[in-house]
């Protein structure tokens, strides 16, 4: 088998895409970082991405299969060290997020993105129905609920959403029966207002500031209001590198995590905008191609689950940015600063490298 | 619960997808990609609605967001006497800004309360700023004690209370006890429904004003220009850059024509009463003194009083408020009687033996029309009727001229109009006349009412400015200066004048130096080495059928006296107050100020030094 896994055989068009996505990072964050205490973080954003490319190398010569088969012990251990963050993570920005290891933060939530795409593309794969019954969605359910409470109560609502569209992808793929369909919407509709008395109250006043941001101008609406702004502020062509008042003068809130596209948008207009967005589409469909290409039910699954992840990460996180999106608090993958959301997007990357190097099929 | 089935990995792959279970996923990939190239379309649309639709409002609030103008008050001008010392001056002080743009309304008690403001006032305010862009912060509070700035200080971190902001300001400081209260006025804050007038388009909600008196009269000149400083900032509120300093262009100094001497001595005699004094120079119509009481304390006013204060103030039936130099509307009594006699003289009507015989009382048109001196004066002429102030001869008299040739001449010297001078709400009086009557009544006029004109009753009613400025023009041989309190520069308004017989300009004078200097009814008026003539009033609300309905409450008499010194006058004082009695009453008042003046001359010019020792040696000094 060896012998037609080559480095030609990569996707180099995914490499490059991605590579170029990166440098519009770092550029941004080097200009949003000017003159702060923070100005190494676009150095540290070069380390990141090249340690994640030569990670997604590792991985792609994986064979995905033998990384399917230990699901249950990398289940396991994920559900272990959210638990841990839980106890030892410091306390940070009013959540638990972070285990502390050898003087960096670790950031589990990440990485157990990749788990459960392996997770749910090995469960799905082994039902070998065309259609899944009610009691498979169940446990599946069930399986990925317990990472998302875990996650969900740090309190992180971000990234346990983001494991949603994992599940709700690869599930669509797998064949979804419209009785099903009914009756998830009609639990949601049930649960949505009753989730309201669960929801934290931060979580609540970013719902209430989507529907209203001006009704609160220095609290979360101030944040879609200066991000918006700061947008606006871009126009067509951008105020150009260093040069946006938005983001030089910090209005802009956390503006190298999940901010920086507002930041990007204000130095670099509307074209920047359209040719960044342009990428991640190209990007989404590279995957969307190597899923198409997979030799298997599992490779597809892997594939599109890493697709929907990244694609509901960008609605998101740019969504929330022009306020369209309520003020989630999730990263740009690769643009963003933040060394766990880099390499897990990397490792994730990898999977679909995996999957494409397995992709001649005798 | 079997999860995870014990099954080798490569039994994933030897399974191979069936053909028409790979059109179906082709399908949905399918899907997957139109599902995002409508999300990129969403979210593409989204910027350009931001970026290129709405580009100019928000890159104006990116403006905004970043660069803060703060005003920078101008001070008002100073308003001085005439001999340059102020009587308007400003104070440095700290008032408090609150920015609206990252306001918390729930700040906003606690604010009210730590400045010790009404919180409902508060938010009323705010209300009244809607309509303002939410950048341009409004003043909440002048006057800040060292408590409030203490306060102010202490909280205003991003962590409590970042809206509030300290502003340097330049504060009026008025004369205290109410001192040219009613000439000066005071300033306040520009209200809504004066907002809404075109004379005020220049101004905008906040500012601060002349409200009344001179403050209101030349509030374009005394008031500048603002400045404004402009600086870049984080979102921290630190300043980085200025951008722009415009200083303030401070107001101009004002001038008076008052003399603050002789308004402490004015101010001084109506203590405690409720009158006026004017002081005036006939010669050039400049207001020497001018005195309202009671007064009010105009630094109470000087920012943005009390909605509590104001009431009180506007609800006291004193009526501080009411300059009653300008604005009393009250019969002049026998004050009026020198401009009958003028119009007696001039009309021939008092001849050669016109004189009359005084019992005390007179009968005129079936009514008794009493004398005030009880026995009547016996036979007067028109120089005892006027120092004793006989009223019989001026029914007499006003009787053979009828109303309508009093009514002349009364208009002629001023009354029934206002005199111009340069302060806001002068009432203009009455003079009434046949054709008045028919206009306003809707009757013929009553020969029994001209008697009672003849002694300044009746329908007539005059201000006190227009008595001293009648009577001085009268006295100065028909020459009605204007009366103005501040200095007219090049144009100074053309005098009315009258061709007046002097002769029966100086026959009216010498009857007033008789009230005066031969023991008259205005003795009280005298002074040694000053020919001071004048005339007391008494005149009557009581008999007043147009005001009784209106007084009804305190029917006493007004004390008037009208006194100008010397004979060619170059000082005329009017003292007024009401409930005084009798004129006699008000003549000390006069005469304290004349005297003031005629101090004041001569302390300020010295005798003329001697040209030569010769000179010297004869001189009257040295002969005395």
């Amino acid at each position: 088998m060896a012998s037609y896994r080559s480095i030609r055989d990569l996707d180099w068009t995914l490499i490059i895409i991605v590579l170029i996505i990166c440098g519009l990072g770092v550029l941004e964050i080097y200009s949003a970082t000017l003159n702060t205490d923070y100005k190494s973080a676009w150095w540290k954003h070069v380390l990141f991405t090249a340690v994640g490319v030569g990670m997604m190398m590792i991985v792609a010569q994986i064979d995905y299969h033998s990384l399917l088969g230990r699901v249950p012990a990398m289940y396991f251990i994920s559900i272990a060290l959210l638990v841990v963050t839980f106890i030892v993570g410091p306390r940070l920005l009013g959540g638990r997020r972070w285990i502390p290891i050898a003087g960096m933060t670790i950031q589990v939530s990440e990485f157990v993105k990749i788990v459960l795409i392996l997770l749910v593309a090995r469960y799905l794969t082994e039902l070998k129905a065309d259609e899944l019954e009610a009691r498979d969605l169940v446990k599946l359910a069930v399986l990925t609920g317990i990472p998302f409470i875990l996650v969900n109560r740090q309190p992180d609502l971000g990234t346990s959403l983001t494991y949603l569209p994992i599940v709700g992808g690869c599930v669509f793929l797998a064949g979804l029966r419209w009785q099903h369909v009914v009756a998830v919407a009609l639990v949601a509709v049930v649960l949505l207002p009753a989730a309201w008395f669960v929801l934290e109250p931060y979580q609540k006043a970013r719902l209430t500031t989507f529907l209203d941001p001006d009704g609160d101008p220095k609290g979360r609406g101030y944040q879609v209001i200066q991000s918006k702004i700061a947008v606006g502020n871009g126009g067509i062509w951008g105020r150009g590198v260093t040069r946006g008042s938005q983001t030089q003068l910090r209005f802009l809130p956390v503006s190298l995590t999940d901010f920086l596209f507002a930041a990007f948008a204000e130095e670099h207009g509307f074209v920047g905008v359209v040719v960044a967005l342009g990428l991640y589409f190209l990007l989404i469909l590279q995957i969307i191609q190597t899923a198409q290409m997979a030799p298997d039910r599992a490779g597809l699954y892997v594939c599109m689950g890493v697709g929907s992840l990244l694609l509901f990460h960008v609605f998101v996180n740019v969504g929330m940015l022009v306020g369209r999106v309520p003020v989630v608090g999730i990263p740009l993958p690769l643009m963003s600063s933040g060394g766990s959301s880099l390499l897990s997007v990397f490792l994730m990357l990898g999977l679909v490298q995996s999957v494409r190097l397995r992709r001649f099929v005798n | 619960m079997n999860l995870f089935p014990q099954s080798r990995p490569s039994s994933f792959s030897d399974r191979p997808l069936l053909t028409d279970d790979t059109k179906v996923i082709a399908a949905k990939l399918t899907f997957f990609h139109y599902a995002a190239l409508a999300i990129f379309i969403f979210l593409i649309s989204g910027f350009w609605e931001l970026q290129v639709v709405k580009e100019s409002i928000y890159a104006e609030a990116a403006e905004r967001n970043r660069i803060k103008s703060r005003p920078i008050l101008a001070p008002r001008g100073k308003i001085l006497d005439r001999d340059g010392r102020v009587i308007v001056d400003n104070h440095s002080s700290f008032s408090l800004l609150l920015s609206r743009e990252n306001l918390k309304e729930d700040h906003l008690k606690n604010i009210a309360e730590g400045l010790n403001l009404d919180l409902t006032e508060l938010t009323q305010r705010l209300a009244r700023y809607k309509k303002r862009p939410r950048y341009e912060p409004i003043i909440i509070k002048d006057e800040l004690t060292p408590g409030d700035i203490s306060f102010v200080e202490a909280h205003r971190n991003q962590d409590t209370f970042p809206e509030m902001e300290l502003i340097h300001t330049q504060r009026r400081l008025y004369p205290r006890d109410g001192l040219a209260a009613h000439v000066i006025g005071y300033v306040g804050e520009i209200s809504e429904p004066e907002l809404d007038q075109p004379e005020f388009i220049k101004y905008k909600q906040g500012d601060v004003i002349g409200k009344d008196g001179i403050e209101k009269q030349y509030n374009e000149m005394l008031m500048g220009t603002d400045g404004q400083r402009r600086v870049l900032v984080d979102n921290m509120g630190n300043e980085r850059q200025v951008l722009e300093n415009k200083e303030a262009k401070p107001g101009q100094p004002l001038q008076l024509t008052l003399d603050l001497d002789l308004q402490a001595v004015a101010e001084l005699s109506m203590e405690g009463r409720r009158g006026a004094v004017v002081a005036l120079d006939p010669r050039s119509g400049e207001v020497l003194a001018m005195v309202s009481r009671p007064a009010f304390d105009p630094n109470a006013f000087a920012g943005r009083i009390p909605t509590k204060l104001w009431n009180t103030i506007i609800q006291d039936p004193d009526k501080p408020l009411l300059n009653r130099a300008v604005q009393a509307q009250l019969a002049p009594g026998s004050t009026f009687k020198p401009i009958m006699a003028l119009a007696g003289l001039e009309t021939g009507a008092i001849s050669e033996g016109f004189s009359a015989s005084c019992s005390g009382v007179a009968n005129w048109y079936g009514r008794p029309f009493k004398c005030h001196q009880k026995g009547g004066h016996g036979h007067v002429e028109l120089h005892r009727a006027l120092a004793q102030s006989c009223d019989v001869y001026f029914y007499a008299l006003g009787n053979k001229m009828g109303i309508d040739t009093i009514a002349q001449y009364a208009e002629l010297v001023g009354l029934g109009q206002k005199t111009g001078v340069d302060i806001p709400h002068e009432a203009s009086g009455l003079v009434p006349s046949t054709k008045w009557k028919m206009r306003a009544y809707r009757q013929k006029w009553f020969a029994g009412e001209t008697i009672s004109v003849s002694i300044g009753q009746g329908a007539l009613i005059v201000t006190p400015i227009q008595l001293a400025s009648a009577i001085g023009g009268m006295a100065t041989g028909g020459v009605w200066q204007k009366p103005h309190l501040v200095r007219r520069r090049g144009t100074e308004a053309p005098a009315r004048r009258a061709e007046l017989n002097l002769d029966n300009v100086n026959q009216v004078v010498y009857g007033m130096y008789g009230v005066v200097n031969e023991g008259g009814t205005g003795v009280r008026a005298r002074l040694a080495g000053v020919e001071v003539c004048g005339k007391t009033g008494t005149a009557q609300l009581a008999s007043n059928d147009y005001l009784k309905s209106s007084a009804g409450k305190d029917l006493k008499d007004t004390a008037w006296f009208v006194g100008f010194a010397n004979k060619s006058p170059e000082i005329i004082v009017v003292a007024m107050f009401e409930a005084g009695e009798h004129g006699n009453l008000a003549a000390p008042i006069v005469r304290d100020v004349i005297k003031a003046y005629f101090d004041k001359k001569t302390r300020m010019t010295p005798p003329e030094p001697a040209k030569t020792l010769a000179q010297a040696m004869f001189s009257r000094e040295l002969l005395r």
